[in-house]
């Protein structure tokens, strides 16, 4: 399954600038990792050591929170959208 | 409730919106009504307060207790050059009786804390949050849902914002979105990331537009969405939230009262002042050593933009993400000083070289900004 993966750009740079990715996997989580290792300081940022998704950075499956869908197990499709929404606190 | 009365000079201020027919009499006096709380007179702030205070709301209550900064400016509207080094609140008390002199303001100079968020909160029908770090924001959240009290959310960074509306009966919490803060440290504040000057006003506006409607009654609130903003890609666009049944404030309850913030955040002195553990030179240190023509490499760890701001003399730029792969073609036998802004950035480089085997090398304490202070102002802050 092919997805695109819309990154913010405090995360863009650390996918040499790309604010849009495609990305395969049969799950959000696959889709993930699938990033992750092209770009590892990405990767990072995306999930923890063990793989798993950070409580402070959220998905967002077509608009939907990945979290109530399965989180990182959610099934995916070809074109579905994600969104990744790390926490900021400036004001 | 009762609804206040309209004096004929408030009928005409207000007569753009007593002709909207969705607001009209009632809703102008509902906002005349409102007791509404801004945590923040800053970026997201200003924009939003002085929204607030000309549309009418009744009751406007401040919190902030910093002074107003010359790097403030560039985006904090409620302040103006003269008013360097005032308090906020001063500012925004004058510029905000002159927007409106029919709205009572209540000032509170004070840090928001654990120990008076309950007392300055209470009594307010929507808090509007203008905070600038996650401490307050779990702190309003918290406050704010055990004395169910709505809270404007809105949140920025470089380029992109985000607004929603919590602690509604019915909708999600803060919490709800991010069950934890990152770590202190991975996040960089808006001192140290940066943020696009307009960016806060397109925020606060969002936010004081929530409020208003909120108070009037109209429209579809930002309830259970959050809305993300994208100023260089102008792009807008809104995600489902959702109520965390499992969420310690508002699903589980298990928050019944407010916690120790700074320690829930992971904020210690170490954080903001370095960790004490690496070594260190002063400024006035660094300039002997220079004068001496002392024999070591001094490092810039800052990003390429920073370095065309200003550097130090002799020094050479390896911003801090490359550092580790430059530390491989430098010789850590010999002696080195790293400096960054303000010297979180160059404990961090400290640390990453000691891993390489370097052993004589120190960060500039307090970075470019103290060697301003202390040793050369020829090389600008910022």
């Amino acid at each position: 399954m092919s997805v695109t993966i819309h990154l913010p750009s405090v995360l863009a740079r650390l996918a040499d600038g790309n604010r849009v990715l495609e990305a395969s996997g049969e799950t959000l989580g696959a889709a993930v990792l699938d990033v992750a290792t092209r770009f590892p300081s990405l990767g990072e940022r995306l999930r923890d050591q063990e793989g798993n998704p950070y409580p402070f950075v959220n998905y967002y499956l077509n608009d939907e929170d990945a979290r109530f869908h399965g989180g990182f197990g959610a099934s995916v499709r070809d074109g579905d959208e994600v969104t990744v929404v790390p926490a900021i606190a400036g004001g | 409730m009762t609804l206040p009365e309209l004096s004929s000079d408030e009928i005409l201020r207000y007569s753009r919106h007593l002709i909207l027919p969705d607001v009209g009499v009632e809703g102008q006096r509902r906002l005349k009504a409102a007791r509404v709380l801004v945590v923040g007179a800053g970026g997201l702030g200003s924009p939003l307060a002085l929204y607030l205070a000309a549309a009418g709301v009744g009751h406007l209550g401040m919190v902030d207790f910093d002074a107003v900064d010359l790097t403030n400016l560039q985006r904090q509207i409620l302040h103006g050059t003269a008013d360097v080094g005032r308090p906020k609140l001063a500012s925004a008390r004058e510029r905000l009786a002159d927007a409106n002199p029919h709205v009572q303001l209540e000032t509170y100079e004070t840090r928001l804390t654990s120990a008076n968020a309950l007392e300055i909160l209470r009594g307010y029908d929507l808090v509007v949050d203008g905070t600038d770090n996650f401490a307050t924001r779990y702190l309003v959240n918290d406050a704010c849902v055990l004395l169910g009290i709505p809270n404007v959310y809105g949140s920025i960074f470089r380029f992109e914002g985000q607004a929603s509306v919590f602690a509604t009966t019915e909708g999600p919490c803060y919490r709800c979105l991010y069950r934890e803060p990152p770590p202190a440290g991975l996040v960089p504040s808006c001192a140290e990331g940066g943020v696009l000057g307009v960016l806060p006003g397109l925020i606060g506006v969002i936010q004081a537009t929530e409020a208003i409607k909120l108070i009037f009654g109209i429209g579809q609130p930002l309830i259970g969405r959050l809305l993300l903003v994208d100023a260089l890609g102008m792009e807008f666009r809104t995600v489902r939230l959702r109520r965390d049944p499992e969420c310690p404030a508002c699903g589980t309850r298990e928050i019944r009262e407010l916690i120790d913030y700074e320690a829930f955040c992971g904020v210690t002195s170490e954080s903001e002042t370095g960790d004490s553990s690496v070594p260190v030179v002063t400024p006035l240190e660094l300039a002997a050593r220079i004068g001496r023509r002392e024999d070591f490499d001094l490092i810039d760890v800052r990003e390429p933009h920073e370095w065309a701001i200003g550097k130090l003399p002799g020094a050479r730029l390896v911003p801090l993400g490359t550092l580790e792969e430059a530390a491989v073609a430098l010789d850590p036998t010999r002696p080195v000083v790293v400096y960054c802004r303000a010297g979180i950035r160059g404990a961090k480089a400290v640390r990453k070289l000691q891993e390489h085997g370097f052993n004589k090398v120190a960060n500039l304490t307090g970075g470019i900004i103290r060697w301003s202070d202390e040793v050369d102002p020829t090389v600008p802050k910022y």
